[in-house]
């Protein structure tokens, strides 16, 4: 167990290290002069330009660039700052983090909800009525575009109906002071319903036809049959038995899909004009800001690997022939 | 009474090709401390058959008719609930393949204790004391370490002792052991056999033994029964089966035998594949493989009846008695001779 959490540590450092390097490069060799944007782009002035290329260091090599890079996010844990509006790049990102992790839990938790439950149900009633209905919901579901069902949603619920708020985002810990905005635990979460059901009818579509999949695999399982011949009843067969093991893929494709969820949430966030990562870093891709779209891609990738290391860890607590090799 | 009386079973499996007959009129019983082998090809039924008496066929499309009694009551039109009490507990149950199954996220612990706490209102700790006790039985080195290991952590042999020591864990009256060696080496196969005569005698179960190993058979089996194509052929003693064979195709089987008396370059086998169970052959379902096949075979299906000479010996044969004892006594012969 020892061994097997180093090494996926040691990965983890040279996925980070890969990650960064890639990011970097497409950056600053991207056509567009991180000098000039920091000078106002199109109209910028020469001397500007010059002095921004010595103090942003871009007269200096490459691998020197990356370096100084890699050792301010590492050392000095900073991300830099805005090129445009001068803005420390951490704190952005500490503004749009927490918005982006309540869409991505809140929804991981709502589709695996979805999934484990259809799932599961119509696993162990193929070709019912509810495995039917099921069925097209899962071919609507990862037919359908997210920005077209928010859009729709947002329409429906949040317009028309007046159920929920057409957009936005209310801080869970309260609004900021005087600015007159929706806040506290109640108005996030009434807030984040239609987000939270846009982002994970997608992944749970996907997770509902995995789930089906798998446990009915696990049920011709002949261990299944032994919990069977030992006379064990149905409900302690399913959970002891069935479950346990049609779970092991769900919690592997669950980590790699966090990432892609991430991804994933760009839309979401820009149909519902929530402030999380995606948005800010299209926002900052607009105008062209560098800084701030770096940031979000390191700070995202960070992430992801360190989710994906949990779920490593997860999968070896409940695999015990993943834990002892 | 029987232990377990089973009367014109069949057992149909509902596909989008037709109707597999994949038990069709199979009785038997099976008495106290009796061991009765069961030997056919693969897809002779003698699987479902187990399967069906245990309730552990799909649900869906199977059609089960006739009767299995245990202990008087018929298990085919049992309550679930009443099943699942037998199961495990009266009668359990061991498989070909011991590597698929055990479950490979629980401990060999867990999966004993789950076994007896299913049937038995006791402590996890008595539980497990029991659990180590049968581990031991069935011959497991160092048991007190092992009982925490994982399924994956043990050898083929290990875990099909492992799965002897589930099924007898609550000292149940039948043990059926669906091809307990197929899946084993030949050493480990001859060990699991002792074990289980070993057992028997220690906790007085009978045993239905399936195997397609005439060997298998002679070394544990009181009584046998020979099935092909979802029927019984031949029923009788093992004495009386090795001795005086009566069906043609319980010939075929032990002529393909490898003998080390015999000096003959290739095996004898039986001629063909087994027929196909969605439209078995008409009359004697035998006959297109049979090289005694008469014009009779072919139209008229032989019933199980007693031999003219012994009435306890069982088969279905149009053949004339002189034949049946002229080739039986060349397979005995041959046998005799080493």
């Amino acid at each position: 167990m020892f061994r097997y959490l180093i090494r996926r540590l040691l990965w983890a450092i040279l996925l980070f290290i890969v990650i960064t390097f890639v990011t970097f490069v497409v950056f600053f060799m991207a056509p567009s002069n991180p000098a000039r944007g920091y000078c106002g782009g199109e109209n910028a002035k020469p001397e500007c330009i010059k002095l921004a290329t010595e103090k942003l260091g871009l007269d200096q090599p490459l691998p020197i660039q990356y370096l100084k890079f890699l050792k301010r996010i590492v050392v000095d844990q900073s991300l830099g700052t805005s090129y445009f509006t001068g803005q420390d790049v951490n704190e952005a990102i500490a503004q749009a983090a927490p918005v982006t992790a309540s869409l991505v839990f809140g929804g991981a938790i709502l589709w695996m909800m979805i999934g484990l439950v259809v799932g599961v149900f119509s696993a162990l009633k193929p070709r019912s009525l509810l495995d039917r209905v099921a069925m097209v919901f899962v071919l609507i579901g990862v037919s359908a575009h997210p920005v077209w069902i928010g859009l729709i949603f947002s329409y429906f619920f949040g317009f028309r109906w007046g159920i929920t708020p057409i957009a936005n985002y209310a801080n869970f810990f309260g609004a900021p002071e005087g600015s007159g905005l929706p806040g506290g635990p109640w108005q996030w979460f009434y807030h984040m319903i239609l987000p939270w059901c846009t982002f994970a009818i997608l992944f749970a579509a996907l997770y509902v036809r995995m789930i089906r999949a798998n446990v009915m695999e696990t049920m011709n399982e002949d261990y299944v049959r032994t919990a069977r011949a030992k006379g064990a009843p149905e409900r302690s067969v399913l959970t002891k038995h069935v479950l346990r093991n049609a779970m092991l893929p769900v919690v592997t494709m669950l980590g790699m899909d966090i990432g892609l969820a991430l991804g994933g949430a760009i839309f979401t966030e820009t149909v519902y004009q929530l402030p999380g990562l995606g948005r800010t870093a299209i926002l900052a891709i607009n105008v062209n800001d560098l800084a701030i779209v770096q940031g979000v891609v390191v700070f995202s990738t960070l992430a992801i690997i360190f989710f994906n290391l949990v779920v490593d860890l997860l999968y070896a607590w409940i695999d015990p022939r993943i834990r002892l090799t | 009474m029987a232990l377990l009386e089973v009367k014109d079973l069949r057992t149909y499996f509902h596909t989008d090709d037709g109707v597999v007959k994949a038990v069709d009129g199979v009785d038997f019983s099976v008495e106290k401390g009796q061991t009765l082998g069961i030997v056919g090809e693969s897809g002779s039924g003698k699987s479902v058959t187990n399967l069906t008496i245990m309730g552990l066929n799909p649900k869906r499309n199977t059609v089960s008719s006739g009767e299995a009694l245990w202990k008087g009551e018929d298990l085919l039109t049992a309550k679930p609930s009443k099943l699942r009490d037998i199961r495990g507990n009266e009668i359990s149950m061991i498989f070909q393949d011991p590597m698929t199954s055990l479950n490979p996220v629980h401990t060999i612990g867990q999966q004993l204790v789950e076994a007896i706490q299913i049937h038995r209102d006791v402590s996890k700790r008595v539980a497990r004391a029991r659990a180590l006790e049968l581990l031991k039985a069935v011959g497991i080195p160092r048991a007190e370490g092992r009982i925490d290991d994982y399924p994956h952590q043990f050898s083929g042999g290990m875990r099909q002792r492992v799965m002897i020591a589930m099924a007898l864990i609550n000292d149940p009256d039948l043990l059926i052991a669906d091809e307990p060696t197929t899946a084993l080496d030949v050493t480990t196969q001859a060990q699991i056999l002792a074990l289980m005569k070993r057992l028997q005698e220690d906790f007085g179960s009978a045993i239905i033994m399936v195997t397609h190993d005439l060997g298998v058979i002679a070394e544990i089996a009181d009584d046998v029964l020979v099935m092909y194509a979802a029927k019984i052929v031949e029923h009788a003693n093992v004495y009386d089966l090795f001795n005086r064979p009566q069906h043609p195709y319980t010939w075929g089987l032990m002529g393909s035998l490898p003998r080390l008396d015999a000096d003959a370059e290739r095996l004898t086998q039986i001629p063909g594949q087994p027929p196909s169970l969605l439209r078995p052959p008409s009359g004697c379902r035998f006959h297109p493989r049979c090289p005694y096949v008469m014009e009779v075979c072919k139209t008229t299906e032989p019933r199980l009846e007693p031999s003219q000479r012994d009435s306890n010996h069982l088969q279905a044969c149009h053949l004339d008695e002189e034949t049946k004892d002229r080739e039986a006594a060349k397979l005995t012969h041959m046998a005799e001779v080493s």
